[in-house]
């Protein structure tokens, strides 16, 4: 099996320099791609390979890349921002990517600014990712040092500014138009998304925003060919995926798995199955703001559609499980509180329903629940879905509220009726 | 109010930013990298010398978490209280941790040894509970693990 | 045109506006809060749900905000869906989850539009349980009152504070549900719009202070359609009145003029009405002729008319003296009693000199007056000599729109319709359009200039000169310009070649014909190329431009007639003539007169020296007419009944000629026939009888009721002196009753005397007053614009062109300053406004002094025209070397004429 985005990583050791990572083929797409290649035979190829977007969406990379509005006439700087602010809750796979290797993101980057012609780059990290930006920032200032970043990139004539953004924490960063409004130094609420930051994004100019690692994806999809890419992975979409698992499980981390291995490989076979004397109960396949699946989902295979045919997201491809040792109520209620202390403020159903939605739930985890409560619960999962709010987040803090509701609802009764909770 | 180095730092850090809105953050962080937090005073004198005013610098500043606008300890001890951290009881850590130090979240040790703070998914799922001080992760942690670390820091 | 079906019915509406305007347009109800009309939509609040169906077999449809959806060709939508109705309530419902319910002491309660939304919305039963959460209010000076408890985080504020009004000391702070709309810490709101916030905001986080002094319900308000008389730009407002005592004052929105918004002083400006300021009796001189003030005392109205009766006959001559803060109808009472050939428009020869030429230059050259609104549209400024802010400050709100106008290409480029607000100023960043401003010195509006001069006037109309030969090389040149400005010339004669809509400004604060002479050039020029060019000037008063259109002579004139011939009867009205004449002079004058009748409101310096002093009524007790800089005459309408011996002006003009026995008494009876007779003696005045229905128009039979339908306590409110209830004033000079019967619909927009309809009790109303959302008035815009365009003219440019200004040794050129608190004579005497005044002072350039050894503060001894006086320094580094500037109301040294030549005296300890 292989393992491209991680084969040159070692957990808990240092990175790849810029010579070593040279030596086991670094830079060699890059260079290929800025030689001989044309922004068009790349983007081709980032197509054909069917990858999709690593961030959360999963939108068609190629697609989103050929968004960017033609080089001619364009207003410039045009800006490639690569999304590393990893704050959903049980996500950690690019941390692992940034600080194992960072110059495979970096490759990436050029690459990527190369195909959609774009002359300025940010990281933008969060500030607790203090190893992965002191790495990064090494690893830009070896590149600059090399000339693989800045003027005459290759001798191609291609110029490539790069530049590590430090956040001030904020998950609503991660959202890409807020991402642009915190880079500009206003308050990271985000924009509407008519027109697409591919028209006008940071300052106003095209911008592309991918995540860290659909960019790593990269260099290896230029190296050895879309066909090969395409067969890493067990289904349509193309590529290996870092799926992580957190939460009562023998041996939680991350793996470098082909798209489409099932829920059951990765938390049976990689994870080590759950704690002894512990029984799954559930799982967010994809991160804090998807949708719980249950045992009868255990066999979906992890990939965009099966998973969104089971009834959650994809979202991150890092699961959280809930054991049976576990309140479902006192889970999801951490996870509203998250999402209530997150919201930017910007638009009233995610400023004033998430907290009243983490008010309620702790209520009922406190023995306070009252009749009624699963009613506001649900006219929150309405009135804060897609559509009504004015972002992805809020949508996204209803989905394992709605589906803990479909799956853990006598739990939720239970506390209502004992007035406490039984798992205390 | 800021010092000269402050100064060239802000000056290195920004000139890469075509607008002076844009160096707010990078400005702050490099004056909280010196002193800690950011008071009334040294914020005015950011927006002075950004040549913006106080409301534009703290309209930024009072979004995010990590500038802060009252004092705090030498020591940041943040608690990631996310989902996996409270599924592998991040609760029992915290509550070490302030027994321990006297404090509560939001608050800072009467010797301004620490100050504790609650922080979002720190991306450390698999090392649940964790909690990260100054910039330093520490996952897998228990409340033994917490003496020696707490331990290391004066 | 589009067909949008809402609830499956078809409705032709406007291209290219959001459903949400297109369907208050079409008289629906949607309830909104963040966006506004002026603002339009940023989705912040998600109030306006409406379903939109993909065709008409999509059964399910989604939710989507009317204000961030284009009404397109065949757009399909439900306002009434079941869906949509439960999330409508549900916003309602959070944003009154933290809201603290306290509307019985809100000063927004009643006409609060959350609350209208609220009960729009059909929310009306509250779920939440929990604590709700608090804030800290800050002092905001003494305009604003901030409670930000009741705040719903609409963000109308902020945008509106700083997006709009280009604001800086105000912000929003904070995040998720802890939202803080203020500023960093406790201070004064420092832009001069900040009033507007209290109309911006749809609840009662920021109100009006100074109504908190003496607070009254809109339903216990009393209200008439008004025109501000802080300045020249005519902003058309509504006045409300309790009890004798005006309360507030609110913008009505015209189209045309001032739209939304009011500046500060408008607003807040008031307040003197009220004040110890006023005179509300007759007074009359006992004793002999001194200057004793002590001597005035009151009299009865019919001993007073008996009294002047006897003085006028006894006079061989009488003079009158006009003012241009009173009405058309007042001036031109006095012109009748006393004669064209004696009377005088009450202005300085400079300032009536630039007003001719103003009015000589708008009537017969190609180049347009435009209206605020046209302002707003134009997409390359220069202004000459203006400190608009501080002179005309509505203009400057409307200036920092028109910057807007050339960048809007880039937001085209890109297909963001112009409602889409965030996504515009996105694209946009800080890219403005062409804007040059040549001053004497820094104005408010340099934060958003292409680029400024510092300059004399002299050398600022140099400046305009040569632009205008660079954009028609017909216009005159200037010969002996430095390589600097004639290069700064062609760019800016280049930028406004570029534009489609371009603009000048100037006005009379500069004290120079050369300048307006030399915009007039610039903006002919520019006709010249097939440019719609706009000439827009501003005038120091509310009535400058009217009493200019009458014409007549200055008030030096005035006294030479007086010191040379025999000595008469001057009645000076509303006028104080030590703001416009030396003291020196004005005394030597009233001295000579054998009797001085003043007529006015307020006890001016004027008014304490004369020998008849008659209480005339302010604008809130006046009816009459008035002619804006724009060359447009409104009307506007007393909202206080009467009271003791108060009339207008014209009133008691008519009943010194009533009194006197004067036969064409009749020709100046009523508002109507002092308009009929001056459109007979000046066509240009034939539009007056046409600006507001006349005193007999009935609607439905019924008069227009001052008093809403909800007036409360009217049959108390004079209990506690008779418990007869009085029967309501007569107004028979409007089609206005100072009553609440009558017809409470929408009146003609004229006599628009508040917004207000069924569910709409804020003044969002507003909405079901335009023929369409941020259209015309239904009716069309009141007021008529005097001066048009009189094409055909042949084209003569100025060609005088002045020397460049040249330091004098010894000698200082003294300038005016304008304060946007403290230069208006009556805004000055409200206590909130007098808050914000500043001290007296007198501006020097750093270098000046130094080398006079002066610093911030420290006493300089000024002397012009051998007047002198002591003025604290106050240094401004935009003054030019040479340049003393003069803050215009503050100094004392009003009388003397600006620009003029001044010496530092030595300073004798003072
Ligand atoms: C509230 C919120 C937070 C997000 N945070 C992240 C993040 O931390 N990292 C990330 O890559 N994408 C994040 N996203 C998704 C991005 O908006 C965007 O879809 C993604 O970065 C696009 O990159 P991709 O096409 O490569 O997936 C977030 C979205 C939302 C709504
Ligand atoms: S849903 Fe609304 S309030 Fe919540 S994060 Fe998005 S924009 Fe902000
Ligand atoms: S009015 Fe449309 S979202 Fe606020």
């Amino acid at each position: 099996m292989e393992r491209p985005l991680t084969k040159h990583i070692t957990i808990g050791g240092d990175p790849l320099n810029l010579a070593e990572y040279e030596k086991v083929g670094g830079y060699e797409a890059c260079r290929k791609s800025l030689r001989t290649l044309t922004p068009d035979n790349i983007l081709q190829l980032v197509k054909d390979s069917n990858l999709r977007g690593r961030g959360g969406a999963g939108f068609p990379t190629g697609l989103k890349w050929s968004s960017m509005p033609s080089s001619q006439n364009s207003p410039r700087p045009r800006y490639l921002i690569a999304d590393a602010d990893e704050m959903e809750p049980g996500a950690f796979k690019d941390r692992i990517l940034m600080e194992g290797n960072p110059h495979q993101l970096i490759e990436g980057l050029i690459i990527c600014a190369y195909t959609v012609d774009t002359e300025i780059g940010y990281i933008f990290i969060r500030s607790e990712y203090t190893l992965a930006a002191e790495r990064i920032r090494k690893a830009i200032g070896e590149a600059y040092e090399k000339g693989y970043l800045g003027f005459n990139i290759f001798g191609s004539g291609f110029n490539f500014e790069l530049r590590l953004h430090v956040s001030s924490g904020r998950y609503i960063c991660g959202e890409g138009t807020a991402l642009a409004n915190s880079i500009e130094g206003n308050r990271a609420v985000p924009r509407h998304k008519v027109p697409r930051q591919t028209e006008s994004g940071l300052w106003g100019m095209p911008t592309l925003l991918n995540n860290v690692e659909t960019l790593c994806n990269i260099p290896h999809i230029i190296n050895n060919g879309s066909i090969w890419f395409k067969n890493l992975s067990k289904c349509k979409d193309g590529g290996t995926k870092i799926f992580g698992v957190s939460g009562k499980v023998k041996k939680p981390g991350a793996w470098e798995l082909p798209m489409g291995t099932t829920i059951r490989e990765i938390l049976e076979e990689h994870a080590g199955g759950m704690l002894d004397g512990l029984k799954f109960r559930g799982t967010l396949p994809g991160g804090a703001s998807t949708d719980f699946l249950v045992e009868q989902h255990l066999d979906v295979p992890m990939d965009y559609d099966s998973v969104q045919k089971a009834g959650s997201r994809f979202g991150t491809g890092t699961m959280i499980v809930l054991d049976d040792h576990t309140c479902p109520v006192g889970m999801v209620h951490n996870l509203e509180s998250f999402f209530a202390r997150e919201s930017c403020g910007w638009c009233t159903p995610c400023r004033e329903g998430l907290p009243w939605t983490a008010k309620v739930l702790k209520a009922i985890e406190d023995g306070k629940g009252e009749p009624g409560d699963i009613e506001i619960l649900e006219f929150h999962i309405r009135a804060l879905g897609p559509g009504r709010t004015f972002c992805a987040l809020a949508p996204g803090a209803m989905e394992p509220l709605r589906s803990a509701l479909k799956f853990f609802r006598e739990d939720f009764d239970a506390h209502i009726k004992e007035k406490r909770c039984p798992w205390s | 109010m800021l010092s000269d180095e402050i100064k060239s730092e802000i000056h290195c850090g920004i000139s890469a930013c075509p607008t002076r809105r844009c160096a707010i953050l990078e400005a702050l962080q490099i004056v909280q990298r010196h002193h800690g937090w950011v008071s009334e005073e040294r914020l005015k004198a950011v927006a002075e010398f950004l040549g913006l005013t106080v409301e534009e610098v703290d309209g930024v500043a009072t979004f995010y978490n990590r500038i802060y606008r009252k004092p705090v300890g030498r020591h940041i001890i943040f608690v990631c209280d996310s989902v996996s951290c409270w599924i592998m009881g991040f609760e029992n850590i915290l509550d070490h941790i302030q027994k321990r130090l006297g404090i509560s979240f939001g608050e800072t040790t009467s010797d301004g040894r620490f100050t504790l703070l609650p922080i979002q998914c720190l991306g450390a799922c698999e090392q649940a509970p964790a909690i990260m001080i100054d910039g330093q992760l520490y996952g897998y942690l228990d409340r033994d693990k917490i003496e020696a670390i707490l331990g290391g820091y004066e | 045109m589009a067909t949008i079906f809402i609830d499956n019915a078809p409705y032709q509406v406007q291209d290219g506006q959001n459903l949400l305007s297109a369907c208050l347009s079409l008289g629906f109800n949607i309830p909104y809060f963040c966006w506004h009309p002026a603002m339009h939509a940023v989705g912040a609040c998600r109030m306006c749900a409406v379903k939109q169906f993909r065709d008409e077999n999509d059964a399910r449809g989604s939710i989507v905000m009317s204000c961030m959806t284009p009404a397109a060709d065949g757009t399909r939508i439900s306002i009434d869906d079941n869906d949509v109705r439960e999330f409508r309530a549900g916003v309602i419902e959070f944003l009154m989850l933290n809201h603290p319910h306290d509307c019985p002491v809100c000063d927004e309660g009643g006409e609060c539009h959350l609350q209208d939304m609220t009960v729009m919305s059909g929310h009306v039963y509250r779920r939440y349980r929990f604590k709700k959460r608090t804030y800290l209010n800050q002092n905001l000076g003494p305009f604003i009152n901030h409670e930000m408890n009741r705040c719903i985080q609409c963000y109308r504020c902020v945008r509106f504070y700083r997006d709009y009004a280009g604001g800086r000391d105000f912000n929003v702070f904070g995040i998720h549900d802890r939202i803080y709309f203020g500023r960093c810490s406790d201070g004064t709101l420092e832009n001069e719009f900040s009033g507007n916030l209290v109309e911006v905001c749809p609840t009662g986080v920021f109100t009006d202070k100074t109504l908190r002094k003496h607070y009254t319900r809109k339903w216990d308000m009393q209200t008439a359609p008004s025109i501000c008389p802080h300045c020249g730009l005519g902003c058309n407002i509504i006045v409300g009145e309790r009890y004798g005592s005006v309360r507030r004052i609110l913008n009505r929105y015209n189209h045309e003029v001032n739209g939304y918004f009011l500046c500060d002083r408008g607003r807040f400006g008031y307040e003197f009405v009220n004040g110890d300021c006023r005179v509300r009796q007759p007074l009359v001189r006992h004793t002999s002729k001194s200057l004793d003030v002590s001597s005035l005392e009151p009299i009865e109205k019919k001993e007073v008319l008996q009294y002047l009766a006897k003085m006028m006959t006894s006079s061989e001559r009488v003079i009158g003296l006009g003012s241009p803060r009173a009405t058309l109808e007042a001036n031109f009472s006095l012109r009748s009693l006393v004669g064209p050939e004696n009377f005088y428009v009450g202005m300085s020869e400079p300032e009536l000199k630039m007003v001719l030429q103003i009015i000589e230059i708008l009537s017969n050259g190609p180049a347009y007056s435009p209206s605020l609104r046209d302002v707003e549209q134009c997409d390359a400024v220069l202004i000459l000599g203006e400190d608009v802010t501080n002179i005309a400050p509505r203009l400057a709100l409307s200036l920092r729109q028109s910057v807007r106008q050339k960048p809007m290409e880039i937001a085209e480029r890109l297909k963001i319709p112009r409602w889409a607000d965030a996504a515009v100023r996105q694209a946009v960043q800080s890219e403005r359009g062409p804007l040059f401003i040549l001053s004497p010195m820094a104005t408010k509006l340099d934060d958003i200039a292409t680029k400024t001069l510092l300059a004399p006037p002299d050398d600022i109309a140099r400046l305009g000169f040569q632009i205008a030969h660079e954009i028609n090389p017909e216009a005159q040149p200037v010969l002996d310009l430095s390589e600097n400005l004639r290069e700064l010339a062609v760019s800016i004669a280049a930028a406004l070649k570029q534009a489609s809509l371009p603009l000048v400004v100037s006005g009379t604060s500069c004290g120079s014909v050369p300048v307006i002479n030399a915009a007039a050039n610039v903006a002919w020029a520019l006709c010249t190329q097939g440019k719609k060019t706009g000439l827009c000037y501003t005038v120091p008063e509310c009535n400058s431009l009217g009493l200019g259109l009458m014409g007549g002579l200055n008030i030096r004139d005035c006294f030479e007639k007086i010191m040379t011939g025999s000595a008469g009867t001057l009645i000076i009205l509303e006028n104080d003539l030590y703001r416009r004449a030396e003291a020196q002079t004005i005394e030597a004058v009233l001295q000579k007169c054998k009797n001085v009748v003043v007529i006015d409101h307020i006890l001016s310096r004027t008014a304490r020296e004369a020998d008849v002093v008659l209480p005339s009524g302010t604008f809130t007790e006046t009816t009459g007419s008035l002619v804006n800089s724009e060359g447009r005459c409104q009307r506007q309408f007393r909202v206080i009944p009467p009271t003791g011996e108060v009339q207008e002006g014209h009133h008691w003009l008519l009943d010194i000629m009533t009194s006197i026995g004067r036969s064409d008494v009749n020709q100046i009876s009523s508002l109507e026939s002092v308009g009929e007779l001056m459109a007979k003696e000046f066509p240009i005045f034939k539009p007056l009888v046409e600006i507001a229905p006349r005193a007999d128009f009935r609607e439905f039979g019924q008069k227009i009721p001052r008093q809403p339908h909800r007036y409360s306590g009217r049959t108390a409110m004079l209990a506690d002196i008779s418990v007869h209830e009085p029967k309501p004033p007569d107004d028979p000079e409007s089609p206005l009753s100072f009553s609440m019967e009558g017809y409470q619909g929408i009146p003609p927009a004229p006599l628009i005397q508040r917004f207000w309809t069924p569910g709409w009790n804020s003044c969002q109303a507003v909405n079901k007053f335009q023929s369409e959302i941020d259209g015309p008035l239904v009716g069309g815009d009141p007021g008529r614009r005097l001066i048009g365009l009189l094409n055909g003219n042949e084209l003569v440019f100025f060609s005088e062109i002045p020397q460049t200004y040249e330091p004098r040794d010894g000698e200082w050129l003294v300038v005016s300053i304008s304060n946007i608190f403290g230069s208006e004579e009556l805004s000055s005497l409200a206590p909130a406004i007098s808050e914000r005044v500043p001290e007296p002072y007198v501006g020097l350039n750093p270098e000046d002094a130094n080398s006079l050894g002066k610093k911030d503060g420290e006493k300089l001894l000024l002397s012009i025209n051998g007047i002198s006086k002591s003025l604290p320094v106050r240094v401004i580094t935009s003054l030019q070397p040479g340049i003393i500037a003069l803050p215009i109301g503050l100094s004392g040294l009003e009388g003397i004429a600006l620009p003029a030549w001044g010496k530092v005296l030595e300073n004798r300890n003072g």
